[in-house]
């Protein structure tokens, strides 16, 4: 086990910093398609409402896998090349961000509806109302589930290794089969995948619920 | 529904602070306020009462034009409130017409709405800064004063979760005042309190009454405050106005039957 840690670590290790930067870009996709389809869903034009209403169906009912071979290989047969690398994080970010759409939904709907009958004897217009009065209370009701899909999301990148991405599983597949070491090349990957979730996520997503939660004074 | 029997304007002669000109509403088949004809005359103090859902909640949010009306209009200041004018002609108000005209009004609710992401002055800020676009040092020293006057300025940096029912109400007036309303309304803002924090709210209502020349409109079911406070008390029955007079004369010599029973009933439940 020593002596196949010294030998492939390095790779390894190369690997999870691209299932990382895999990660965190399809992230920062994930909540920029949540909010745009989760706000587009509750707007009062109906073609805006249309549009999110067909990406969150598309991509919460197709699977994962469909998706990134549809972006990675289909595409380009209209004139949109992608390479790998952002064909991974695109599809994996647009799929885990139609479900994220539908949290961002959920949580603005929970906010109660005095704090829009407030904002409104203001007279907040409705953008700010939104942006100052529910989506900042929707945010702390977004985390714990978003939690979830982060992890949801970090296994998911997992896929992007079938376009050839060299990210963890890639790595550890390419030792698999150049040395047949099946049980050390795939438990290595399972350990990283899942320090990844519980050291890195989790403890991240933690500490913004704790963060959220000071700023409403509860803390 | 046919609008040119209404005035574009009301006259400077025959201008009241509110007019409801047979304002009606209703929910699908449910008619809660029957052509209501009201008015609310300059820095005049009318309670509302009557029993439950008799609309009496309905009316204070049409003023705020949380509800939209199916028929009749409501005048402000002489201005309609509902409706604009388009074309020599009165069309159902749009968007910016509402919001021009509700910064003349300030509600506040029964279970308070503060913004619970905010501090007690923040929250008193947020309208003067974002809507009324003052700078944030002229918003921070009205907020202050308003603190100041309802008690709560040794509070202001609380957010609100950490404040009393009775506490968080005082400010939510304050920040109903921040935005300088020349109407308030106040919709039951003590029947979520404790007994013994009621008094603390109803202080500030008062002294609102004496030394500011706002138009208010209460919605209430402390009569004794009521009768004290009040020009005028209107007692609403099934969407009507049943009975409405001065607070002596509504207390001591109700004139309708319906008013006599529903005191009746009040003072035995006391
Ligand atoms: N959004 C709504 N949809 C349907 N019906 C409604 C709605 N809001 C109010 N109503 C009905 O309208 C009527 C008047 O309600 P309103 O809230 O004005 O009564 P209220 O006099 O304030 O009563 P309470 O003393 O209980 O607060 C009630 O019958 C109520 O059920
Ligand atoms: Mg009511």
């Amino acid at each position: 086990m020593w002596e196949f840690l010294q030998t492939y670590g390095p790779r390894l290790l190369d690997g999870a910093l691209v299932t990382c930067a895999q990660f965190i870009l399809a992230a920062l996709v994930a909540c920029v398609a949540a909010l745009a389809a989760g706000l587009g869903r509750l707007s009062s034009l109906w073609p805006v409402r249309s549009l999110s209403v067909v990406y969150i169906e598309l991509f919460r009912g197709t699977s994962l896998l469909v998706q990134l071979y549809w972006i990675f290989f289909v595409l380009p047969l209209f004139g949109i090349s992608l390479p790998k690398f952002e064909a991974g994080f695109l599809s994996v970010g647009l799929n885990v961000g139609a479900y994220g759409a539908e949290i961002v939904r959920g949580a603005i709907q929970a906010v109660p509806r005095g704090q829009w009958e407030a904002g409104y004897a203001l007279s907040m217009s409705p953008a700010k109302r939104m942006r100052r009065i529910i989506l900042p209370q929707a945010l702390v009701l977004m985390l714990p589930p978003w939690g979830n899909l982060m992890i949801e999301l970090l296994k998911g990148t997992a896929l992007v290794a079938l376009i050839a991405v060299p990210d963890l599983m890639f790595v550890a597949k390419q030792i698999n089969g150049a040395t047949f070491r099946s049980a050390e090349a795939f438990g290595a990957a399972l350990v990283i995948y899942y320090l990844l979730a519980r050291v890195l996520i989790t403890p991240a997503m933690r500490g913004l619920e704790r963060a959220m939660a000071r700023r409403l004074g509860r803390a | 529904m046919d609008l040119s029997a209404y005035p574009l304007e009301l006259p400077e002669s025959d201008r009241p602070m509110v007019r409801f000109m047979n304002v009606t509403k209703s929910y699908g088949s449910l008619v809660v306020l029957d052509s209501l004809n009201l008015d609310i005359q300059r820095g005049e103090m009318v309670s509302v009462i009557g029993p439950s859902g008799s609309g009496k909640t309905t009316v204070l949010r049409m003023l705020m034009t949380l509800e939209t009306i199916n028929d009749g209009v409501i005048y402000v200041d002489g201005k309609p409130l509902t409706h604009m004018v388009r074309n020599g002609r009165l069309v159902p108000a749009d968007e910016a017409h509402l919001r021009r005209m509700r910064a003349s009004i300030g509600m506040c609710f029964q279970h308070f709405n503060l913004f619970p992401h905010m501090t007690a002055l923040q929250n008193c800020m947020e309208g003067p800064v974002q809507v009324l676009g003052l700078p944030k040092a002229e918003a921070r020293a009205r907020a202050e004063e308003l603190l100041a006057m309802v008690g709560m300025i040794d509070k202001k940096d609380q957010h609100p979760s950490r404040l009393s029912g009775g506490q968080q109400q005082r400010v939510a007036i304050a920040r109903a005042l921040a935005m300088r309303p020349r109407i308030m309304l106040f919709d039951e803002v003590t029947s979520a309190l404790d007994p013994e924090v009621i008094g603390e709210v109803t202080q500030v209502i008062r002294k609102l009454v004496a030394e500011h020349d706002l138009t208010m409109l209460m919605v209430t079911h402390q009569m004794g405050f009521a009768r004290d406070i009040s020009d005028r008390i209107c007692f609403f029955y099934k969407g009507r106005i049943e009975e409405q007079a001065a607070p002596e004369q509504f207390f001591t010599n109700p004139q309708r039957e319906r008013t006599q029973q529903f005191l009746r009933a009040v003072k035995d439940a006391d």
